[in-house]
């Protein structure tokens, strides 16, 4: 579905991508993790477009990411902080951005009730918490019934049920078919949704497998001790292994 | 209805919400009423809103159009990554901080003229004059506005840089030229001083009002020097000409730094 190679980028003279290749299997839930400023953020935004990379190839679905924008109609993106434009209404905006992608099929709102939405869509947008923009911004990602989701630590900020219905939710697009990268740094929530995990660390993917494959391979028996044993692993091998998806 | 009217659509909605815009409009409103009120005819208003045209739609313009650029990060981070083109977005950005600057300083001009009943043949070409370039100076300005709103990322960075390129066109600038003549007094420098005028879009607003008013001798030496050079319809039309490309070449600028940054 996706295959990043060589993938450079860097911002004035801090460089955040330093060749990283990347495949995301088709209808598999991919879970990009790393420390801060691992690039998991900036290779999101790279797939998007809304950052240039100064290096490098994406593919999607065989077409290659070149500044033109008609791919984006696939996409559901979630970004970390979601920002909206302040005095609109989420049904506003919903209105705004169905009317800018023009005629589609029957939108997915299972999460607007999911999340029990129904007044807040009428709020104006800055009077909401962080938690529910969040929502808000989960249900605009949902809502056109994208083959791609890209989700950036979609529940920070998200207490435990609606994290749980969320989580739900992104399984439930899975197994209807979509591709899912999701960017976390809760690994319990990565070991529970991920069928391929992707190890970024300064700049590079260090392992990309099953999280099984992830802990067998470090001799680990949870994800976390996994990760931190990786980050001491002096050599800085690279490790690719094939993730078969359900 | 093709994408960009539709992001046209949206931003209008937001930006005629703004009472910066209306606040433009009334100003306007009130300034032409009140020089149709003590000077009489519709003529001698237009001429009162000269100065006013050139001064400060291009310092409104800087100033509204750099913090709506700010302003518009929002907008943007939310509408491209939609399936919506970085250069769509970016006319219907440009568009909908011009037209409504625009549509502001026509009705707040051309109404109180109405109201008064002062339009006769001799002002109605003069306020034709009067909104052509003022509206031309909104896109000189927007355009310069978008630029130095899309290069410097600090917005308040951004504003002192505004008024320095705006005290720089309206103030500085004239001083500059007029030492240029002093000092060289003796040389033949006409042309130099007809290149130092197409190169200020203030400059070339005021030929493009001076030539209709004939009043040059008020607008200081570069308002004398062209009179005399650009008194006919050549002239007019190179300055207009000059005043798009004013507009365009800023406004590609933007567009290439726009297309490029990343979001």
């Amino acid at each position: 579905m996706i295959e990043a190679r060589g993938i450079w980028k860097s911002y004035g003279a801090l460089g955040v991508l330093k060749g990283l290749d990347v495949d995301v299997p088709r209808a598999c839930i991919t879970a990009i993790i790393g420390p801060n400023a691992s690039g998991k953020t900036t290779f999101n935004k790279i797939l998007l477009g809304l950052v240039r990379p100064d290096d490098g190839v994406i593919r999607i679905d065989g077409a290659v990411v070149n500044g033109s924008s008609a791919y984006r109609k696939g996409i559901g993106y979630m970004p970390q902080a979601a920002r909206f434009p302040e005095n609109l209404c989420a049904d506003d905006v919903f209105r705004m951005i169905s009317d800018l992608r023009g005629p589609a099929g029957p939108r997915d709102e299972d999460l607007i009730e999911a999340f029990s939405l129904g007044r807040v869509l009428r709020t104006p947008i800055r009077v909401l918490s962080g938690g529910m923009r969040q929502r808000v911004s989960a249900v605009l990602a949902f809502l056109f019934r994208p083959t791609l989701l890209l989700l950036d630590e979609p529940t920070a900020g998200l207490d435990p049920i609606s994290s749980s219905t969320l989580k739900d939710k992104i399984l439930r697009a899975r197994d209807a078919g979509a591709t899912v990268i999701v960017t976390s740094h809760v690994l319990s929530e990565v070991e529970e949704l991920a069928d391929q995990v992707i190890f970024l660390l300064d700049g590079v993917a260090r392992f990309t497998g099953t999280p099984e494959a992830f802990k067998a391979r470090t001799r680990q028996a949870t994800l976390e001790r996994a990760v931190a044993s990786l980050m001491r692993d002096p050599e800085g091998r690279v490790v690719t292994e094939e993730a078969p998806c359900p | 209805m093709p994408m960009i009217a539709k992001v046209l659509r949206y931003v209008l909605l937001d930006v005629i919400r703004n009472r910066w815009v209306v606040g433009y409009a009334l100003f306007f409103l009130l300034v032409t009423d009140a020089l149709v009120r003590f000077g009489g005819s519709g003529g001698h208003a237009l001429l009162g809103l000269l100065n006013v045209v050139v001064l400060l739609i291009p310092l409104v313009t800087l100033v509204f159009g750099t913090i709506y650029w700010h302003g518009a990060r929002e907008f943007n981070e939310l509408l491209l990554t939609q399936p919506i083109g970085r250069t769509t977005l970016f006319h219907g950005l440009f568009a909908g901080l011009v037209f409504p600057l625009s549509l502001a300083f026509a009705l707040g001009v051309s109404l109180p003229l109405l109201l008064h009943r002062v339009l006769d043949g001799q002002t109605l070409p003069l306020l034709a004059m009067t909104l052509v370039t003022g509206v031309a100076l909104t896109g000189v300005f927007g355009a310069l506005a978008v630029l130095i709103g899309g290069v410097v990322t600090d917005r308040l960075k951004g504003l002192g840089i505004a008024l320095g390129v705006w005290l720089f066109l309206t103030v500085v600038y004239d001083g500059f030229v007029l030492w240029v003549a002093v000092a060289y007094q003796d040389a033949p420098i006409e042309k130099l001083l007809l290149a130092l005028t197409f190169a200020n879009p203030v400059d070339l607003a005021r030929v493009l009002l001076i030539v209709h008013f004939d009043i040059s001798a008020i607008m200081g030496y570069t308002g004398a020097i062209v009179q005399k050079m650009l008194g006919g319809a050549v002239g007019v039309l190179a300055a207009a000409t000059a005043l798009v490309a004013w507009t365009i070449v800023p406004g590609l600028v933007a567009l290439r730094v726009f297309r490029r940054r990343d979001f």
